[in-house]
């Protein structure tokens, strides 16, 4: 036979340097990582919790101070991105149809911006901020 | 009368010759075009007046028949829609990304082929009615629920941008998903659950991680992506009714 | 040689060919098909078309009153008896492809929508958006992939027929990517391989359009008829030919000279209609020959709009409005402003007539048998006649669907009581198939260069076969086309690879190319009279007498064909005259 296809080789580990679209879509998978971190640091937090006021007030005192203040920056700003890029997917997963035509993506977007807003101002009312 | 504007035009395109080549190497071409011309019109006059042994695909130039997918300047794109304004110097012309190499800008396209045909691609019709009874009624509100789905041409450049296609090439891939949910909501149809079996799996919408470059590089507009998502949520909301309801209800 | 025996072979998977392969499955799951086509199915040129497909569905509408339009839009070279089958057939197979799942455009109540089209008295088109044609094909595509009995031979050459017995028995073709040849027997051969309007330089068509099915029915004796008769689409885009569907003026679009004037009038398509109220069968919705004839004489008076592209005249649409131009012709604006750099929704785009659609091709009764026993032909390839001297907007998608499924059950028919083939008898012709293809790669005295023959060819049928023709240059294009199939002979192949060799499919399409080309200088020489898309400056009435009849075209080895004549089939419609003005009855 002749035919002798050729296939082309993809780098499993460099993959996302081939493209800058492939480099943002990882800058947002990435961000699983300091979300993660806070994900781990909120468990600790309920385990101090749970083993009495003295152990609870070290655990305060220990994320008082600059890295700690360094480190929650970092991990909201991640957040934010990571939650900006998703809300304005949604549309995409929920499309809502009236009539012939499809509501504005702007809509969903925007819910999912109010929603988190109000969630904000409630957490931040009961933590005695508001 | 104005005359068309010419431009020289350097390509450097892949070539591999399965008799001839142990592995693809690049040619270098210099071409006369038009101003207006697209890169098929460019491989076209390679062909034409310098190297007829080059190789490629394409019939309608026009968008529509889904032929000439390749990679342009690493980006996929239809050749006869990749407009030479938009490139300056050396253009880079490779295969579609993702698929074996048959010849040249050739590709084997078997495995996609095979994939549409497996989300099973047509109508299952709810309720039969005689060709005499006429046709099925759908409203303009129903139609436009699919309509978008429908629309893709076949082109593969979804595939080529798609790199968990790359990764993983038992995908069943953004096109023929789209193809199977464009079925799921077509209010005449009656499939979705013969459907899903294939497409919500681990080979099927699972394997996708949102991406979204099928639907930056799809030419039609069809959004692949979105469908993909669609059908993840129709799927999820399946497995929580039959474990939650009673009696498993679909 | 490798044999693949089947009950029936299908060459082409476009239209006509998918739903030739679905009829057989339905009707006996256990017949074998085989579909050949040297393109994926989802490629055939049916993608391009966009206007719509032609059924009569409305109350005040009639089959007599598409009959009429056909008959009188065909300039009465339409066998009427077909005409009547096909307009009966018509409505059944679009309900029929709606069942299968094709997007029709609807009415708010749900029920399918139609829309005006040229040269039709009542609103009958069927459309999906303007992509009726991509749909029908997906459509059509898709649901053969529910059928197990048909086998796809996707990017396989079709070469040369199987004939024995005095009957066709078969065909050889090339596996495109590997270049081996194999032989397929079957029982009944459907050719469905579309048109040649790739043998002029600028077309519509796609680059698969290149008259191979037609050239092999003619090379197995089958005559070509009617091959003279040639559309032009009246507005294709200046630079690359697009087509710009009929549905633009359907739904209003105007057409307009350099001096703003909307000239059908002037050549009894008036009068004028008021802007964005189209009047069916009138001014813009004439017939696509006489508007692309105006197109002609507007030229000659100096009356076109000069671009770099060419003459041109404008297609006007900004009165429709944004809106109804995103929803009923999407792909229209974009193809304006991606290839052109014009917005209808803003500005009148230039366009021309461009070739579009052979009305000729392999001659075929209304059951879709050719007179060859075991060969059936449907689609632009054949030539039943349905569409006489000038094919009007919408008919041609209907046409597949009726004349596929027509070919299907011919086919069937054909089988019973087949006796056993003689296969040492197949062996030997395709071995001498073979051979031919073989002798290209082995040629060592060649001189000529492919892309030099077809330019000369093109350069040929455009100057000598146009719109408009005459003695003197049909007999330059007749004496043309025999030189250049005796040059053909000498080619250079350049490309000797057997794996997807586009040099060798390139050679063997200029090879149909040319045949059917001197097919149709042939017959239009002898044509003396204008018809329908067939127009004489030296004779510009059509003579009844002496040429309602079909031209037959038989193939004559390296010579130029013989031609024959064949009555045209009058039953109820007397040659009239065709009458596009307002104020028609």
């Amino acid at each position: 036979m002749s035919r002798k296809p050729f296939v082309r080789e993809v780098s499993k580990t460099g993959w996302y340097l081939k493209h800058p679209r492939y480099m943002r879509y990882m800058s947002r998978e990435v961000t699983c990582i300091p979300i993660g971190a806070f994900a781990l640091l909120l468990v600790c937090a309920v385990e101090r919790l749970a083993q009495g006021q003295q152990a609870w007030d070290s655990f305060v005192a220990a994320l008082t101070g600059p890295w700690s203040f360094l480190g929650m920056a970092v991990i909201l700003a991640f957040s934010t991105y990571n939650a900006t890029n998703w809300f304005n997917v949604t549309p995409k997963a929920m499309p809502v149809q009236t009539g012939e035509d499809f509501l504005d993506g702007k809509y969903i977007v925007g819910a999912h911006y109010a929603v988190w807003a109000i969630a904000t101002l409630v957490v931040l009312f009961f933590a005695g901020v508001l | 009368m104005t005359q068309l504007k010419k431009r020289m035009v350097q390509l450097e395109v892949l070539r591999y010759d399965p008799e001839k080549d142990k592995e693809p190497r690049f040619q270098k071409y210099t071409v006369e075009c038009n101003e207006e011309w697209v890169v098929l019109d460019a491989l076209t006059a390679v062909k034409e007046t310098i190297d007829p042994t080059l190789n490629f695909r394409w019939s309608c130039h026009m968008a529509v028949c889904g032929s000439c997918g390749m990679m342009v300047n690493g980006e996929p794109k239809l050749s006869c829609h990749a407009f030479l304004r938009s490139y300056e110097g050396v253009i880079r012309v490779e295969p579609l990304a993702n698929f074996p190499i048959e010849r040249d800008l050739v590709t084997v396209a078997d495995d996609f082929i095979d994939k549409l045909k497996r989300v099973k691609p047509y109508l299952i019709p709810k309720e039969k009615k005689s060709i005499a009874e006429g046709e099925y009624k759908q409203t303009p509100a129903q139609l436009m629920k699919y309509r978008q789905f429908s629309m893709c041409i076949n082109c593969m450049l979804c595939y080529a941008a798609c790199p968990e296609y790359g990764l993983q090439p038992k995908f069943i891939g953004p096109a023929a998903i789209t193809l199977a949910h464009r079925y799921n909501q077509d209010s005449r149809d009656g499939g979705r659950d013969e459907r899903q079996e294939v497409i919500a799996t681990n080979e099927g919408v699972w394997e996708c991680s949102f991406v979204g470059a099928c639907s930056e590089v799809c030419p039609k507009a069809v959004d692949p992506a979105s469908a993909l998502q669609q059908v993840k949520v129709a799927s999820t909301i399946d497995w929580f009714k039959e474990h939650l309801l009673p009696g498993g209800a679909k | 040689m490798e044999i693949v025996t089947t009950d029936v072979v299908i060459i082409g998977a476009g239209g006509a060919g998918l739903r030739a392969a679905i009829a057989l499955a339905e009707t006996d799951p256990k017949l074998s098909v085989a579909l050949i086509s040297k393109v994926y199915p989802m490629r055939s040129h049916t993608c391009a078309a966009e206007g719509g497909a032609a059924g009569v569905i409305k109350k005040d509408d009639s089959f007599d009153l598409h009959f009429d339009d056909t008959v009188g839009g065909g300039d009465w070279l339409s066998d009427q008896d077909c005409v009547e089958y096909f307009v009966h057939e018509a409505p059944k197979e679009l309900t029929q492809l709606e069942h299968w799942g094709c997007p029709w455009n609807r009415e708010a109540d749900g029920s399918v929508a139609v829309r005006p089209f040229g040269g039709m008295k009542k609103q009958r088109t069927w459309f999906a958006a303007d992509k009726s044609g991509f749909h029908i094909l997906h459509t059509l595509f898709q649901t053969t992939l529910q059928f197990p009995s048909i086998q796809r031979f996707d990017e396989y050459f079709a070469l040369d027929l199987l004939v024995d017995d005095g009957r066709c028995q078969g065909v050889t073709a090339m596996e495109m990517r590997s270049g081996m040849i194999k032989q397929f027997h079957a029982k009944s051969v459907i050719i469905c391989g579309g048109g040649a309007g790739r043998m002029f330089p600028f077309s519509t068509n796609g680059a698969i359009k290149t008259g191979d099915g037609m050239a092999l029915a003619y090379r197995a004796g089958v005559p070509l008829k009617d091959m003279e008769f040639v559309q032009y689409h009246p507005t294709g885009l200046p630079n690359t030919g697009s087509l710009l569907t009929e549905a633009c003026r359907g739904e209003g679009g105007v057409l307009l000279n350099k001096n703003g004037r909307r000239y059908l009038q002037d050549y009894g398509m008036g009068p004028e209609t008021p802007l964005g109220k189209p009047q069916l069968k009138t001014m813009e919705l004439g017939p696509r020959d006489r508007v692309s004839q105006a197109y002609w004489h507007e030229l000659q008076k100096g009356n076109t709009v000069t671009t770099p592209w060419g003459e041109c005249v404008m297609l006007d649409m900004r009165h429709l409005g944004e809106k109804y131009i995103d929803e009923r012709l999407p792909l229209v604006r974009e193809l304006g402003i991606a290839y052109l750099g014009v917005d209808i929704a803003k500005e009148a785009i230039p366009i021309r007539p461009v070739v579009h659609y052979m009305m000729g091709g392999i001659s075929t009764n209304t059951k879709a048998a050719t007179q060859l026993p075991g060969l059936f032909a449907a689609g632009e390839c054949a030539c039943v006649s349905l569409n006489g001297a000038n094919r009007l907007g919408s008919n041609s998608l209907v046409e597949l669907l009726v004349f596929g499924k027509s070919a299907a059950l011919s086919a069937i028919a054909h089988m019973q009581g087949l006796p056993k083939p003689n296969t040492a008898a197949l062996q030997a012709r395709a071995n001498e198939s073979q051979a031919r293809v073989r002798e290209l790669f082995s040629r060592t005295d060649g001189t000529e260069s492919m892309s030099g023959l077809r330019k000369e060819m093109m350069d040929t049928m455009e100057k000598n076969a146009g719109l408009y023709r005459e003695e003197i240059g049909l007999k330059e294009a007749v004496a043309k086309l025999a030189e250049l199939r005796q040059r053909y002979n000498k080619i250079v192949l350049h490309d000797k690879s057997n794996v997807f060799n586009t040099d060798l499919f390139q050679v063997l399409e200029l090879g149909s190319m040319l045949d059917c080309a001197e097919a149709l200088a042939v017959s239009a020489l002898a044509r003396k009279e204008s018809r329908g898309a067939h127009q004489r400056l030296d004779y510009v009435e059509r003579d009844d007498q002496t040429f309602l009849r079909h031209s037959m075209a038989f193939y004559q080895g390296l010579n130029p064909p013989r031609l024959d004549y064949l009555d045209v089939v009058i039953t109820k419609s007397p040659p009239g005259v065709r009458d596009y003005s307002g104020d028609h009855k």
